[in-house]
């Protein structure tokens, strides 16, 4: 009963594994039938990207074919209560759904209730709804994007969250991605929609953790974030599983008049770990705030890939990536601002900041500006050294022992991403969970 | 408290103390003037435990211990206190929260319980006043986008937290204005109480009217070459340090 794959080339076996699972398993999201076969055939067309791929030339996935990763079967039984899960909350009050190995567990969630305006509810329950259709599978464009590709063929659940009209939710939404394992390797697809109506203005997080035995995994994520006009979302992302874990993740905003968005992304866990956030400014003022931070150690390899388009006049975008590099860990970032021909008075800055703690550690940093309007501010720029030893010897001379002077230098250089988030309340914790890291 | 025997040094190769001795009891200030590339600042920096530094020869005991062999933290937890000469920007870290962790970590390697935010707090603002610090100082991050004269007072107010029992102020004068001088100096002052030990480090004899040395003496090619009383600063200030280069020079060559 599994869709295992060969073991002689990654993309082969996948491909197999897609072919294998639409016999076994069927399709289970009627609605999407037709966008899942045709990205079936894409991927079957595109296969694993490797190296030789411009894209994926610092970033291998070569750990793919090491592994006979068996994709989840759809009607697998989630077994995680509420409370295996309670400390995943970030705040008291969050309103918690968790994703258990692809699937939507209801009874893990914590059930608090929900503000007017405000839909959570299973991707596999919700898909036949038209709010969902007109959206799911629509934004994030798999045609030239194999994973995206992969995931789109495959997936059966996930999570969806629709903020009517003018609904306000300050209480943070969210979404525990957790890859339970008990040691089979397993590919796991994750689907999630947030669809921001006009006015709308609410908070996600999006968390993702390993559970039970460590097992080889790929998670394959992919988001769609509609934003309508006016509507305002804060996402997070904090990405901490364990270091068998591949998680490849595809975020697609799009982005209406007069709309805001803030993305953090916060990697500190996985093995191999590749974002990709697609930014579109699709009509004119809008604002869009893009945050990253790495911190990676042992053979950890981090990848961010950002593209901000920039299609209509009048709209802003900021980027700032850190990264804290040690041990024999790889970073990679590389942004792509894109300033379309319509799109003047644009403003687009991107800064990415490294610092590597050990001789074998590495940073690829890319910044890439392509600007085809001529009433543009636009700047980037990208930094990678090390600890800075004055400031190191300066604390020590104060008293401050060697471990606690660098953990503090570090932190100082990473908070500055998360003093970024625009809700202090989820700024307060992840600052609480940043120092938890650091000074592990 | 401090004694210094033979003590050689170099960095990148080139050797810059050669065979210094000097002692400091406590409760004494010593002044240590110099023309420039004495060696006035590899002194400074070997005592706090620069490691740019190399000591090839030579002791230095602080209180009975071997200080040479000690890290950086281990000196300052011993009560050693380093006034920089160009204090270091750290953004990211609030004064405060640099100088909790500290005065911390101090406290512990002493076995005294650790203070908490509302009884640092107390004790912050009493020693804000030596130095005339304001409250937004302790919030902004260390040094970072400080006046020169800020900079030097945030020195001595550190200074006043951890409560050395040896500081050595590195050209602490420095790029201050007479107004900028004063406030340092009265804060040097008011941490003098007749045990505290003060190692003063200038160019000019000026910082000397407001802290006043015990004793003071002349660096030179890496030995203290002449020694006196404050009446000593004076008559560099008056005649240049060439009498004594060439004193110092000339008893070589013989």
């Amino acid at each position: 009963m599994s869709t295992s794959i060969l073991n002689n080339s990654s993309a082969e076996c996948f491909m197999q594994a897609v072919d294998h699972f639409r016999e076994l398993y069927g399709n289970h999201l009627p609605a999407q039938k037709s966008l899942q076969t045709n990205a079936a055939a894409v991927f079957t067309q595109l296969g694993i990207p490797t190296t030789k791929h411009e894209e994926w030339k610092y970033t291998s996935l070569a750990v793919l074919a090491k592994n006979n990763y068996r994709t989840v079967n759809p009607s697998h039984n989630c077994s995680l209560s509420k409370s295996d899960v309670a400390s995943l909350a970030l705040t008291k009050d969050t309103l918690l759904y968790v994703i258990e190995n692809g699937k939507f567990n209801a009874s893990a969630s914590n059930g608090h209730a929900l503000p007017t305006g405000i839909t959570i509810g299973s991707l596999a329950d919700m898909a036949g709804d038209p709010r969902v259709q007109n959206h799911l599978m629509k934004h994030a464009d798999f045609s030239e994007e194999s994973l995206v590709a992969l995931n789109t063929a495959l997936s059966f659940d996930g999570v969806v969250i629709i903020a009517d009209a003018k609904t306000e939710c300050a209480t943070p939404i969210q979404i525990a991605v957790i890859n339970n394992t008990a040691g089979e390797a397993l590919n796991i697809p994750v689907r999630i929609l947030v669809v921001a109506e006009k006015n709308a203005v609410f908070n996600v997080v999006e968390t993702h953790h390993s559970f039970g035995v460590k097992s080889p995994v790929l998670v394959n994520v992919v988001s769609e974030v509609v934003i309508a006009e006016q509507a305002r979302v804060n996402y997070i992302k904090l990405q901490d599983e364990d270091q068998n874990t591949c998680h490849v993740n595809y975020h697609k905003v799009n982005m209406a008049r007069d709309s805001y968005q803030h993305i953090s992304t916060l990697t500190w866990g996985g093995g191999l770990v590749r974002n990709n956030l697609n930014i579109r400014l699709d009509d004119v003022n809008c604002t869009s705030y893009l945050n990253g931070l790495t911190i990676a150690k042992d053979f950890q390899v981090i990848d961010h890939h950002t593209v901000v388009d920039h299609a209509m006049p009048n709209c802003y975008s900021n980027e700032l990536y850190k990264g804290i590099i040690d041990g024999h860990a790889q970073g990679v970032f590389n942004g792509k601002i894109f300033v379309r021909k319509d799109a003047q008075k644009t403003n687009a800055f991107q800064s990415n900041k490294n610092v590597l703690l050990s001789d074998d550690a590495s940073m690829n940093t890319k910044p890439q500006l392509e600007i085809f309007a001529d009433d543009v501010k636009c700047s980037h720029g990208a930094t990678t050294g090390q600890i800075d030893e004055e400031a190191l010897f300066y604390l020590r001379a104060r008293g401050i022992g060697e471990a606690s002077a660098r953990a503090l230098l570090n932190h100082a250089f990473a908070a500055d991403v998360i003093e970024q988030i625009p809700d202090e309340n989820l700024k307060a914790v992840l600052l609480d969970r940043l120092t938890a890291r650091l000074y592990a | 408290m401090l004694s210094i025997k033979d003590l050689v040094a170099s960095v990148e190769e080139k050797q810059i103390l050669k065979g210094l001795n000097f002692e400091v009891k406590p409760g004494e200030v010593h002044a240590i003037m110099g023309p420039n590339g004495s060696g006035k600042s590899t002194l400074a920096s070997v005592l706090a435990g620069r490691k740019e530094y190399e000591v090839n020869s030579g002791t230095v005991t602080f209180n009975g211990e071997h200080l040479l062999e000690m890290s950086p933290e281990d000196r300052a937890r011993a009560g050693i206190f380093l006034a920089f000469q160009y204090p270091v920007e750290i953004p990211g870290v609030s004064n405060a929260n640099f100088l909790k962790t500290a005065v911390n970590e101090v406290r512990k390697s002493k076995g005294l319980e650790t203070l908490d935010s509302k009884q640092f707090l107390k004790v912050m603002q009493e020693k804000m006043k030596l130095v005339e610090m304001d409250k937004a100082m302790t919030q902004r991050s260390v040094n970072e986008g400080f006046s020169g004269g800020e900079k030097k007072r945030n020195e001595i107010f550190q200074m006043a937290m951890l409560e050395p029992t040896l500081a050595i102020l590195d050209e602490t004068d420095s790029g201050l204005d007479i107004d900028a001088l004063r406030i340092v100096a009265n804060g040097v002052n008011a941490l003098r109480d007749g045990k505290r030990s003060f190692i003063v480090i200038t160019h000019y004899q000026r910082l000397l009217d407001y802290i006043v040395p015990d004793h003071v003496h002349v660096l030179y090619k890496g030995r203290i070459v002449k020694s006196g009383t404050k009446e000593l600063a004076l008559e560099l200030e008056e005649k240049g340090y060439d009498w004594i280069k060439e004193e110092v020079d000339s008893s070589v060559n013989a």
